[in-house]
């Protein structure tokens, strides 16, 4: 009996049909509420944000689509390289990165100014995915099928947050830990794993912080406590979302961001902009959108047959929406400020480059969903 | 399928964490809203706080004392300027800044409140004013102002009396209300330190208003709302008794002397002068006076910072003699023309007592002996009036009475009697320290303030209280309840004094305004006595004598003398003798008569308006 194989499309015409144009259109949507949030939050003009916003958008759209055609051999070729780079890379910031706002984030390599702990994010995923792609089933929660995961997310996650940035070193973990638990690590390991997580995190809280990070999670526990000092932004950021009440102040008309009583608005807080502005509604509204992306994006991966795009769909997401569980939780003061952007609205081009990225290679996911790479000579063969 | 189910699990927990937070957001946004709605309000609007202009200080005729003028200056709000060195470094460059100013802006700025602006430099120049303000884009933190800075336009006729504002210090602070206390640490606010301007501080000051302004993060106004603003009560206007024109001819009449002067309206008791010289410049304190000036005056050996004229107290020496022949009257010690003989001393046990004049005066009777000022006569009284009697009336005429003239520092000197010497020293009273009282010398100390009182009792007959403020309601003063014969023949013997030869002060030739004559009564207070070994090396005066040794020289005097209606009375320091003061009180006194100012329509204040009258 003739097994009817699904065709992979192969040719350009072909791959552009098959496109998910609804998962297209809801980050077109996110982006275009990030250029109006950032052109309210310039007072009304496209300088200086949102002019920039809109073109960074394009310019990742494109990327996004032209990721989105590469057959996924070719993502499982690069997958290491791209992992080897940006640990390069971070290492390399280490060394002799920018110092901004008193941590090492940023690398000037000519003219583009580069966030290597943005690149590993997506580096990371697709080592993971490589790697358990190469990988038997059955040896996922042996020792050696532990090891180098833990090695893979360990490394890249000591760098991050000697550089020192808690939050981005939290997201990392938790997306490497998302793709372990994706790849079907058993529960005998997991349980037992999270204990000790569990622990060595109370333990890290009280020993391996920085005084700053520790008292950022205590105000954000009772930010009236200090208004004036660490629980600042986290007061004025409630003010400002609480007073937008239900349909909120209208577009252009939040007094408390408009009047710069919040710091960062243009970038970590501009959600609290949009629910000044937009209230309740649009608030929810974008949070739906957002919703409705990651719901997308998890029938894509199940819908994937190769273990490879299923597990770099479903990083790419978790990445996603960490960030934006976690922007939102901080602005709304649920968690502490550690400085998450809020993906796509946030002004900031490597976070935006990086995330319509991801979406391409989720876009190519979807477009070769029924292709069937060959397992590769895997570290463990 | 494991992972199929793995990803619906995590998509459920999506799921959760969705629902989380769109509960979260309703809780802020509709449950809680009202109340960050309130919250953003008060982040949105502020008041400012509007210092009220502080009432002037008028002369009787509204010649303005003190004054308020526009001052140009520069704030320092340190939450703006972050580096506050570096700022005053970028301000340096459009202005000069001491090392002083700085130093005390640096301290300001270390103890206040980062968002409470702090006044850098007032009453700019208009060019330099411009300049900042033209140059504000770089100058972060800065702000020119206009505010106002008091201004004492005579300057130092006024200096002691009127006294000066200068910026509240923590003491000032203490006894505030929390509202007032708000007011007094307002950038560039003052408040009164010495005469009038502390003593009424709160008529002066006003109350302060709100101005509702919108304002963003950083404190930058966007916004004025004047109609939701109250506006400041302004402080009231204080007029005062004294004449600019007789105070100021009065100061400098008395010229580089260490000395006072007082001019009273003898029925009223308002004071027309109240000059202490040398004196200063309150302007110079106003916006704090540096310390090489102000060791300059505190180490004078004048002492310009000391109110003579009610703070200073003298011996009033023979000026005493007006009270004690009144009480030699008033007790009937004498006979009518009664005379006592005058041999230039007299024995009393082993002392002998001298009369001024070493060769004596022969026979005087009451009227000659004030005249001629013979202390031998008044020895006589003393003898029979005893110190009861002669306490009693000194005191009666205002010596030892501390009277309230509405400012501060006001001397209660001191008129002895055996009480107070037995308090004071544990002695008995000897009828020697009778002798001495009788003619105003030993323990008996007058201010000249107390010498003008003592003197319009004497002209007017009346207790007159002296005062400084204007009150069209003040009642006339009460008699005295002395007989009319007393005062009379006193005053005659006064006028003799000043107009007949012989007179003590005869020699000034009288007040120089035809058909008005004046009386008056010279005395000397003893500083130090002329030792034996020092007469024999050759002085013989008083002007051999170092400054601050020789006798002070007193004048008290008042005309018309038939109908008197002011009184002067001069204290030179120092002054070798009475004829150091008895010239510039008499010109004084001249001026007065001539401009008559209680007989000229003038202002009162009036609910802390004035009411102009005339003029």
């Amino acid at each position: 009996m003739a097994v009817f194989r699904e065709s992979v499309p192969r040719d350009l015409p072909g791959k552009m049909m098959e496109l998910n144009w609804s998962l297209v259109l809801l980050l077109v949507l996110v982006g275009a509420a990030g250029v109006g949030m950032l052109y309210s939050v310039g007072d009304g003009s496209w300088e200086p944000w949102a002019v920039q916003h809109a073109i960074r958008f394009a310019v990742g759209f494109v990327a996004m689509l032209v990721i989105a055609m590469f057959p996924p051999r070719f993502w499982m070729g690069v997958a290491y390289p791209v992992y080897t780079v940006a640990l390069i890379l971070l290492i390399g910031a280490e060394l002799f990165g920018a110092t901004v706002n008193g941590s090492q984030r940023w690398l000037d390599i000519g003219p583009i100014r580069l966030q290597p702990s943005e690149l590993m994010k997506i580096a990371l995923v697709f080592a993971l995915a490589r790697f358990y792609h190469d990988l038997p089933t059955e040896r996922v929660s042996r020792l050696g099928g532990l090891l180098v995961p833990a090695a893979l997310i360990g490394v890249p996650a000591m760098l991050i947050l000697k550089q020192p940035d808690l939050g981005t070193t939290l997201l990392l973990v938790a997306t490497g830990g998302a793709v372990v638990f994706l790849a079907g690590l058993s529960w005998k390991v997991i349980l037992p794993g999270a204990v000790a997580g569990l622990a060595g995190g109370i333990g890290f809280f009280s020993y391996g912080l920085e005084d700053y990070q520790r008292q950022r999670i205590m105000t954000m526990f009772n930010p009236d406590s200090d208004p004036l000092g660490a629980g600042y932004q986290i007061l004025q950021s409630k003010i400002a979302l609480g007073s937008g009440g239900f349909t909120g102040k209208g577009f252009m008309e939040g007094t408390q961001s408009q009047l710069d009583y919040l710091p960062e608005k243009q970038t970590d807080f501009i959600f609290t902009i949009l629910g000044e502005e937009f209230g309740f509604v649009g608030g929810l509204v974008i949070l739906t959108v957002y919703a409705l992306i990651l719901a997308n994006t998890v029938a894509i991966a199940t819908s994937c047959k190769s273990t490879f795009l299923r597990l770099t769909t479903m990083g790419v997401a978790t990445t996603f929406g960490l960030y934006v569980f976690i922007n939102v939780g901080m602005v709304m003061g649920v968690l502490p400020v550690v400085g998450v952007p809020l993906p796509m609205i946030s002004y900031g081009g490597t976070v935006m480059l990086a995330v319509l990225a991801g979406f391409g290679l989720i876009l190519g996911a979807h477009i070769h969903r029924n292709a069937e790479p060959p397992r590769g000579v895997g570290l463990f063969g | 399928m494991k992972f199929t189910r793995r990803a619906l699990l995590m998509a459920g927990g999506g799921a959760l964490a969705f629902t989380g937070l769109s509960a979260r957001l309703y809780s802020l946004q509709v449950l809680e809203g009202e109340r960050y709605r309130l919250l953003s309000e008060d982040n949105q609007f502020n008041f400012r706080l509007v210092p009220p202009s502080r009432g002037r200080i008028l002369d009787r005729f509204g010649a303005l004392l003190a004054d308020n003028r526009d001052s140009f200056r520069v704030l320092i709000v340190p939450e703006q300027a972050g580096d506050i060195a570096a700022a005053l470094d970028r301000l340096a460059r459009f202005m000069p800044l001491s090392d002083y100013e700085r130093e005390r802006v640096l301290r300001a700025a270390s103890r206040g409140q980062r968002f409470n602006a702090i006044t850098v430099a007032e009453d700019l120049d208009w060019q330099t004013f411009s300049a900042i303000n033209l140059n504000a884009p770089e100058l972060a933190g800065m702000a020119p102002d206009v505010g106002e800075v008091r201004s004492y336009p005579y300057a130092a006729a006024f200096a002691h009396v009127v006294g000066y504002v200068q910026t509240p210090n923590e003491d000032d602070l203490a006894n505030e209300s929390r509202e007032a206390e708000r007011l007094l640490r307002h950038p560039g606010f003052k408040v009164g330190k010495t005469g009038v301007e502390v003593a009424r501080e709160q008529d002066l000051r006003g109350s302060a208003g709100a101005l509702k302004i919108e304002v963003n993060s950083v404190g930058r106004v966007i916004r004025e709302l004047p109609e939701q603003s109250n506006a400041p009560q302004q402080g009231q206007d204080v007029v005062m008794t004294l004449d600019a024109d007789i105070q100021q001819y009065a100061y400098e009449r008395l010229g580089q002397d260490s000395a006072a002067a007082v001019v009273i309206d003898v029925n009223s008791g308002e004071l027309i002068a109240l000059v202490s010289a040398p004196s200063f410049d309150p302007n110079l304190f106003v916006g704090g006076i540096s310390s090489a000036d102000f060791s300059g005056l505190r180490d004078n050996d004048h002492r310009p910072l000391f109110q003579k004229s009610i703070q200073g107290t003298y011996p009033p020496g023979s000026t005493f003699k007006a009270v004690s022949a009144a009480a030699a009257i008033e007790h009937n010690v004498f006979r009518p023309n009664e005379t006592v003989h005058c041999s230039g001393s007299v024995r009393l046990g082993e002392r002998e007592f001298h009369c001024w004049r070493r060769q004596g005066h022969g026979a005087v009777n009451l009227r000659t002996a004030v005249k001629t000022s013979c202390d031998i006569f008044f020895y006589e009284a003393a003898q029979r009036l005893g110190i009861e009697r002669l306490h009693a009336m000194g005191q009666r005429f205002g010596i030892g009475q501390p009277f309230d003239i509405g400012i501060a520092g006001v001397a209660r000197g001191i008129m002895p009697d055996p009480l107070w010497k037995r308090a004071q020293r544990n002695q008995g009273w000897s009828t020697g320290d009778s002798y001495n009282t009788v003619i105003g010398q030993g323990a008996m100390l007058a201010s000249p303030l107390q010498l003008a009182v003592m003197t319009a009792r004497v002209a007017s007959g009346r207790a007159v209280e002296p005062t400084l403020y204007r009150n069209a309601m003040a009642p006339p003063a009460p008699h005295m309840g002395l007989r009319d014969e007393s005062l009379v023949r006193v005053r005659d013997a006064l006028r003799a004094a000043a107009e007949e030869p012989g007179g003590t002060s005869f020699g000034l030739g009288g007040l120089g305004i035809d058909g008005v004559e004046m009386a008056g009564k010279t005395g000397t207070a003893q500083v130090y006595s002329i030792t034996a070994a020092e007469r024999e090396s050759g002085v013989r005066t008083q002007l051999d004598l170092p400054w601050r040794l020789r006798d002070h020289g007193l004048f008290v005097c008042y005309a018309p003398a038939d109908n008197p209606k002011y009184a002067v009375v001069v204290v030179v320091e120092h002054g070798g003798g009475s004829s150091a003061a008895t010239r510039p009180a008499r010109d004084i006194l001249r001026r007065v008569v001539a401009r008559d100012p209680s007989s000229r329509p003038g202002v009162f204040a009036n609910f802390g308006n004035i009411a102009r009258s005339g003029l």
